[in-house]
């Protein structure tokens, strides 16, 4: 499957200016998403990290083409695999999503279809990109459901979603997404709305798959635990825009934006004293999206100076990552140390 | 199909739990079906609709008499219509036939027409509906302008006014009053495809690249078409209720023979104070049939809404 695999030095793919504008009629346009570029190699897991609304859903819309036609502007590029996904028809990209781009979502309790068992719900999939007679899908989508970790798949294959806890829902979705071995799984928060320790063995299921079948994985959370477990870059997105993007090692080791070192610090720790308070990232995230005015992280950030709210930084390589500040952490630690 | 995998080996199993309450199988249908058993209401209107099937099919086996045969009519004089005896359940009708005769064929009819004349209506309006909400765009503008059209006219009036143009016979009449009851299941149908269209699973399997009519027909429609299906039980009564209103108007069928519930109450208008039972009669097997149809729709409603579900 994987024998057109371009030479690693071509990203997989690459996302340039992607920008994402809604536009109702008789309303102000609203910009969801801002110029955001990165890249993800073959066999890559780069993590995509923000929180509500900070545009993260939206570029993996926009990336799959699944945002709605009306009233949504998409500009930039999105190459995957030396094309650009942006100009392709709406049935090329259907024959492409599942095949070699798919998707996870977060509610696994809302994206099955009730009225369907959830052996045709995977094995439809496999009908659709591969041409199999149905019992050929069916054959597979049994192993497909033992290798997500579904016990006595065989008769799994007809029940139906309501029959399943929130647990195997998900890993039935997993199944779906992986069931044709994209080269690219977008996994959209796929572990919020489980239980903490199912959590743990969904991600693991994941995980394990997506090593199993070499695809890249485009991990999209909220929650910094998960990316340090499973991602090897890590983009951070503040409203819109993509504001410090490093190795997961540079990232966690030396956070350099403000927003980064913020949700770092938010994070509560076993080795902290007991009874030491949590530091939350003072403010809340504005609506509207504020880069036409200075940085849009300026209000809440205590490095704040004149310069942030007088000009918009870029996203700048900076030594080893890129990053979109003026006053990085590191340089007011070294001028504290000084 | 040559797709290889490697070996399973330390994915953590999932928990093995069944959701407590569920037995094997069971979809849908299969969940409304056995609401629908233990429903006191749903077993009232079916008991009721069954009633009158039966009647409908051993009509000429219960019927003491010939239907339309009016072969008493020497016994009807212009002021005095003979009333039951022991030979006539309930006496004859103005014409001179047995009235218990000309009810039980009058079921033939009635039901024939309310079913036909409903399945007209609903696989049109249903088409209408799941073309415009499952495509969108300017399909879903064009079906809904067209159905806003018929739906300015009162639907008796559209009803009217096909079987004045299509002419009086039996099929004119059916057609009539299916064409009449389009818009709602349009309506109906687009509404909750369009609801459908919005859910997360329809854009997990847009993600999975599922083709469109899979996706229309497949997905969306098995959700959306609980309440189309339920409508269509309660236009059931409405449709038999519509073939007598258009009998009394005179464009029912043509043929003073073939009995029907509806043409008995307008032959009985002019005989009312003679002879009320004439009248009360098939208005009573119309209202009872009606409210059969009725309580059984709204059972199925409440069986098959996701939210009574368990």
């Amino acid at each position: 499957m994987n024998a057109g695999r371009r030479d690693n030095d071509q990203p997989l793919l690459s996302v340039r200016n992607l920008a994402v504008t809604f536009q109702l009629r008789g309303q102000h346009a609203a910009k969801a998403v801002d110029d955001v570029s990165f890249d993800i190699r073959a066999g890559q897991h780069v993590g995509l990290v923000g929180e509500s609304g900070s545009g993260k859903s939206v570029t993996s819309l926009a990336i799959m083409g699944l945002l709605p036609r009306r009233g949504v502007r998409v500009s930039g590029e999105v190459m995957f695999d030396g094309t650009n996904l942006l100009s392709k028809s709406r049935g090329e990209m259907s024959a492409l999503r599942g095949r070699d781009i798919s998707m996870v979502f977060q509610d696994p309790m809302t994206s099955l279809n009730p009225v369907i068992p959830i052996g045709i719900q995977v094995a439809e999939i496999i009908q659709r990109h591969f041409n199999a007679s149905k019992s050929a899908a069916l054959e597979r989508t049994e192993e497909l459901l033992a290798r997500v970790g579904i016990p006595d798949p065989r008769r799994r294959l007809g029940e139906y979603p309501h029959q399943l806890s929130g647990g195997m829902r998900q890993r039935v979705l997993i199944a779906m997404a992986l069931a044709c071995e994209p080269r690219l799984l977008i996994a959209d928060e796929p572990t919020t709305a489980l239980d903490v320790t199912i959590q743990a063995q969904v991600l693991e299921v994941l995980k394990k798959l997506v090593a199993d079948t070499d695809a890249a994985l485009l991990m999209i959370t909220h929650d910094l635990g998960i990316v340090a477990g499973l991602c090897d870059t890590v983009n951070v997105m503040y409203a819109g825009r993509v504001v410090e993007s490093a190795t997961r090692e540079r990232l966690f080791a030396q956070p350099q934006h403000p927003y980064t070192g913020g949700l770092l610090e938010s994070i509560p720790k076993l080795d902290s004293p007991r009874g030491a308070p949590l530091r939350p990232i003072p403010g809340s995230p504005t609506q509207v999206l504020p880069w036409s005015e200075g940085c849009a992280f300026a209000p809440r950030c205590g490095n704040r100076t004149e310069e942030c709210t007088a000009r918009t930084p870029d996203l700048d390589p900076a030594g080893d990552r890129h990053l979109r500040c003026f006053n990085p952490l590191s340089r007011t630690a070294a001028e504290a140390r000084r | 199909m040559s797709i290889n995998l490697p070996p399973i080996s330390d994915v953590p199993a999932a928990e093995t739990a069944v959701m407590p309450g569920e037995g094997p199988g069971g979809g849908l249908w299969r969940g409304a079906w056995r609401r629908l058993r233990r429903n006191p209401t749903a077993i009232m209107g079916a008991a009721i609709i069954a009633f009158f099937v039966l009647v409908a099919v051993f009509a000429p086996l219960l019927a003491p008499y010939e239907p339309g045969s009016a072969q008493w009519s020497g016994d009807v004089t212009p002021t005095t219509v003979p009333g039951p005896d022991d030979d006539h359940l309930l006496g004859l009708d103005r014409f001179g036939s047995d009235l218990y005769t000309q009810l039980l064929f009058g079921a033939r009819q009635s039901l024939v027409y309310g079913v036909v004349s409903t399945a007209i209506g609903l696989s049109v309006g249903a088409l209408l509906g799941v073309l415009a909400g499952g495509l969108g765009g300017w399909v879903d503008t064009a079906v809904m302008r067209a159905v806003d059209i018929m739906l300015s006219v009162p639907s008796l009036l559209l009803a009217v006014s096909i079987a004045a143009v299509l002419g009086q016979n039996a099929y004119s009449i059916m057609i009539a009053i299916g064409a009449a009851q389009v818009p709602i299941f349009a309506r109906l149908l687009r509404g909750s495809m369009l609801a459908q269209g919005r859910t997360d699973y329809v854009l997990a399997a847009n993600a999975l690249g599922i083709r469109r009519r899979r996706i229309v027909m497949g997905h969306m429609l098995p959700n959306a078409i609980g309440p189309t299906i339920v409508q269509a039980t309660l236009n059931l009564a409405t449709a038999i209720i519509e073939v007598a209103a258009l009998s009394f108007l005179g464009l029912g069928s043509s043929d003073p023979a073939v009995a029907e519930w509806g043409r008995m109450l307008v032959a009985a208008q002019d005989r009312f104070e003679a002879a009320p039972r004439l009248a009360l009669l098939p208005g009573t097997a119309i209202a009872v049939t009606a409210l059969g149809f009725t309580l059984f729709g709204e059972a199925l409603r409440e069986a098959l809404d996701p939210r009574n579900r368990r």
